[in-house]
């Protein structure tokens, strides 16, 4: 009994907010009928949100280090914009668009970098001007006007699904498929994971908990799997965020790089007194935002087929918010990409479940806004017991 | 006999996956100095944290009996109003406020809701007299010493008219005179009729003021030593605090020095901000192979400031001078790159320069040296684990395990940790700044063992240390610095505590 209770007690921070979503998408099925849950209505609740998560996954980096950055909605418009000066009226390749676009990204990293990791200009004003400079320059590059459509290659990497190799009538086979490999493959990590720490004689779920665990999530994957595959199966933008997730999960958990940059979160002094270059480590992070950004930036403008200068606007908030709620640390040194994730969802879930139910927008961002307060004061009680 | 002030019955307390306190009854005479020792991670400052509040009634199981009457503390504030002050292990002033702001941190004489400066600052002057601080209320936190900052938590202490003043570890970052004076500010206090508690590893000090003595083991009472009735000795405090009789205080040394193989030449520094104030001038020194050089001075003589400023101009600006290992100069200009040739610096201030609190004791083990826990593009897990349980034992670091976040370690613990970390960096050079500071008895004698084994493997080892005692156990070689000049060189077997005093003294002079 005790240890049932400590169990919950020691991992509700780490499951509350993902049980916080499963009870919010239990509430939206319920009343909105079940339009919540149907397949046309996740595809593009997926598509919808898909970039503010590969932003999300660029931030969880930079809150990790202590900081924010409030130009990522700008560039994520000044992106799609120049994409579409590129292909639309220049005719450039649409590939060798991708690459400069990705490029450029990488260079307006650099330039918030660089004055936040060697000149030493707080994050906040850095980004801030960003934020002012590069909704001029879309507005600028646009000439206020709306730039479109997109060759079609270009707009299938955010609204395309996977091609089908089984062609099973009615079913979008290849999806399934998909989706019992990723739960082979977590469950074994899972279960290897649990060995090696019984190994070491430190603490696991017990058996049951355990098993419980990654039934949960084999079937909330094949639950969605199926879903998709009873529609037109899995979009392309879900398996790209579904490969950065993968890549910045192993970024954050198991490199070098990811225990430098949560060190320097949790102690700047401290790390840089170990030998660690700790200006590099926020230079990178600004880049590797800037890179993602582009990308959201690109899927964004292939979603809407056209790049508008008011793309982007207030994304930031959006995304930053993701973070918060997922659990990571306004001061710095702790946050996932998971929790990234679940945040960004509980905030999808909300637009789009309110939306369906004809709630007002005024309402929907004061919820929003609840939202993110009793998240964050949910984390800060479990901290205060936790250190009793 | 006096009155019994203070009954703690029954106490235990747990934290997750660790039993801190395990039944433990602890009581108090009335107008008493009570030592508390024990080693590191015993549960001294977890009892003390428990009488104070800090650790709110129904956190812990047993009674705390107060005066007399059965007290649920639910917070400091409350154990206050009742008249037990507590100094904590780490100083807890604000730097940018004055004395007297702090002396009356949230207790403002106030007239009207409105603070009354006169009387705060006229109140604290008395206060300060009190402790002997000839300083101005209106000086800010930063610009005082450690020593002085320290009087100014007990002027605060005193402010509200306390009955049982509790001190964790006041003296393990003062010097010998500093220590003395806060010694015989207790001894005062005692003579009108204040009850003391006083935590301490420096067993000499508590000999020499305790009445009391009592012993913690793993969380439980070991003994508690009476003054008058019994016979107490520093052997004897040891073995019981230790559970074995521990004979040397320091470990043989048998130094085979040979040829120079770090130097530092003309090395001058500036202070960060204030541009034109020096604060190493003209310093020179070389360590040789196998060697242990110690570099002793007061508090505030610009060791730490020297040291820093090689290990990769951490500390200081316009730096000038020259960095030599084995014949050939090395490039110091960053910490990164001192780590890579091979300098390592252990730091005195192991909260905020040394440890990332929020992590776990093998992520702060192995940050320094990620390089050798390397597979491929990832970190090796078993490499880790492997490097963080070899030092969690070999300098008895007592935590639940190796997963136990740094911050909820014991302060001794916690410098362990930050020594693991440069041990397992395997540097060329290393500087220890007051690497025993908060460390018990037993675990000091390991550290100079350690010490002695990495001279003995060739390194150059530099141990900057207040406690002259250690710096003439331990090196070969002993330079004294003041005032940011090295001052006096000399080898161990011609010195002693009063020459190297005479020394910085005679210098004070000709340059004050
Ligand atoms: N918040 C906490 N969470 C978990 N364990 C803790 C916490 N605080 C203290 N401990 C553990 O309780 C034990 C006693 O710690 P305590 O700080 O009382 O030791 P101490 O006797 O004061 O040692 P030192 O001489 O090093 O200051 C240690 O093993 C420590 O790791
Ligand atoms: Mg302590």
């Amino acid at each position: 009994m005790n240890t049932f209770k400590s169990i919950i007690k020691n991992n509700i921070r780490q499951y509350g907010m993902l049980i916080a979503l499963v009870f919010i998408m239990i509430f939206f099925w319920i009343s909105t009928d079940g339009i919540l849950m149907r397949p046309v209505n996740i595809t593009n609740l997926l598509l919808q949100n898909s970039y503010i998560i590969i932003m999300a996954i660029g931030m969880l980096l930079i809150i990790v280090t202590g900081v924010v950055d409030l130009s990522v909605g700008s560039v994520c418009g000044f992106i799609g914009g120049l994409a579409a000066v590129l292909m639309v009226r220049h005719h450039f390749n649409v590939y060798v668009t991708m690459l400069i676009c990705l490029a450029i990204g990488a260079a307006v990293g650099a330039w918030n970098g660089f004055w936040v990791a060697y000149q030493k200009i707080p994050a906040f004003i850095v980004t801030l001007a960003g934020m002012l400079i590069f909704r001029g320059l879309v507005l600028w590059l646009l000439n206020g006007e709306s730039v479109g459509p997109f060759p079609e290659e270009f707009q299938r990497i955010a609204s395309g699904f996977i091609p089908d190799v089984f062609h099973y009538p009615g079913f979008h086979l290849t999806s399934i498929v998909i989706g019992v490999i990723l739960s082979i493959i977590i469950v074994f990590l899972d279960y290897r994971s649990r060995r090696n720490n019984q190994k070491y004689e430190f603490e696991v779920l017990p058996l049951p908990f355990f098993i419980f665990k990654n039934l949960i999530v084999v079937s909330a994957i094949m639950g969605l799997c199926y879903v998709m595959a009873s529609y037109k199966g899995l979009p392309n933008v879900l398996i790209l965020m579904g490969v950065l997730a993968v890549i910045y999960t192993i970024i954050t958990n198991k490199t070098v790089l990811g225990r430098r940059i949560y060190a320097m979160g949790g102690n700047e002094k401290a790390t840089k007194l170990s030998g660690i270059n700790t200006d590099r480590l926020s230079f990178f992070c600004f880049v590797n935002m800037g890179v993602l950004s582009a990308l959201a930036g690109m899927v964004f403008a292939a979603r809407l087929n056209s790049a508008t200068p008011k793309a982007g606007n207030s994304f930031e908030m959006d995304v930053i918010a993701a973070n918060y709620i997922g659990g990571a640390s306004t001061t710095g040194g702790v946050g996932t990409v998971v929790g990234a994730l679940v945040g960004a969802f509980i905030m999808g879930v909300l637009n789009n479940g309110m939306s369906i139910m004809g709630i007002n927008i005024d309402w929907q961002q004061v919820i929003k806004g609840m939202v993110l307060l009793m998240a964050v004061f949910f984390d800060v009680v479990q901290k205060n017991k936790s250190g009793k | 006999m006096s009155e019994v002030i203070l009954e703690m019955r029954n106490i235990s307390k747990t934290f997750p996956g660790v039993k801190a306190l395990d039944d433990v009854s602890f009581s108090v005479r009335r107008g008493d100095i009570h030592a508390l020792v024990g080693e590191n991670g015993a549960g001294k400052s977890t009892l003390m944290k428990v009488l104070s509040g800090v650790y709110p009634f129904g956190s812990y199981e047993g009674q705390i009996l107060f005066m007399g009457e059965e007290r649920h503390f639910k917070d400091i504030a409350d154990s206050e109003s009742v008249g037990i002050a507590i100094i904590h292990q780490e100083l807890t002033l604000v730097p940018m406020l004055s004395i007297a702001e702090n002396i009356f941190l949230g207790n403002e004489p106030r007239k009207n809701g409105i603070v009354n400066w006169h009387e705060e600052v006229q109140k604290s002057k008395e206060f300060l007299k009190i402790v002997g601080l000839r300083e101005s209320p209106q000086t800010l936190i930063t610009d005082l010493g450690l020593g002085k900052q320290q009087l100014v938590e007990i002027a605060k202490a005193i402010s509200k008219e306390v009955k049982l003043l509790i001190l964790d570890e006041p003296t393990a970052s003062l010097n010998e005179t500093d220590s003395e004076k806060l010694l015989d500010l207790l001894v005062e206090f005692k003579k009108h009729g204040m009850t003391s508690i006083l935590i301490s590893h420096k067993i000499q000090e508590i000999k020499k003021v305790a009445d009391v003595i009592t012993i913690l083991r793993d969380g439980a009472t070991i003994e508690t030593l009476d003054k008058g009735r019994d016979e107490i000795t520093e052997a004897r405090i040891i073995r019981d605090m230790v559970g074995r009789d521990l004979t040397h205080r320091f470990p043989p040394r048998e130094s085979i020095i040979g040829d120079s193989i770090f130097e530092v030449r003309n090395w001058n520094v500036f202070h960060p901000t204030h541009s034109d104030r020096k604060v190493c001038k003209e310093v020179n020194l070389t360590v040789k192979k196998g060697e242990v050089v110690g570099i002793a001075g007061l508090m505030g003589a610009g060791r730490t400031e020297l040291a820093m400023s090689i290990f990769g101009h951490a500390y200081g600006k316009h730096i000038t001078g020259q960095v030599l290992l084995h014949g050939r100069e090395i490039d110091v200009s960053s910490v990164e790159k001192a780590v890579k040739n091979g300098i390592a610096y252990a730091t005195e201030d192991r909260k905020s320069l040394g440890l990332v609190l929020i992590q776990d004791v093998k992520t702060n083990v192995t940050l320094a040296n990620l390089e050798n826990i390397k597979e491929g593009m990832f970190i090796g897990s078993h490499k880790e684990l492997n490097a963080a349980t070899y030092y969690k034992n070999k300098l008895s670091i007592r935590c639940s395990n190796i997963m136990q976040k740094a911050v909820n370690l014991s302060g001794g613990n916690q410098q362990k940790v930050v020594i693991s970390k440069w041990l397992f960096a395997d540097p060329e050079v290393l500087i220890l700044d007051e690497p025993t500071r908060g460390i018990d008895v037993g675990a000091k004698f390991e550290i100079y063992t350690i010490i002695n084994k990495l001279a003995s493997e060739g390194k150059a080892i530099i141990l900057i240390s207040s406690e002259l005692p250690e710096i003439l156990g331990v090196c070969d070689r002993i330079y004294i610095m003041n005032e940011g000049k090295i001052v006096g060189e000399m080898p161990v077997k011609d010195a002693s505590q009063e020459k190297i005093m005479e020394r910085i003294m005679l210098t004070q002079e000709v340059m004050g």
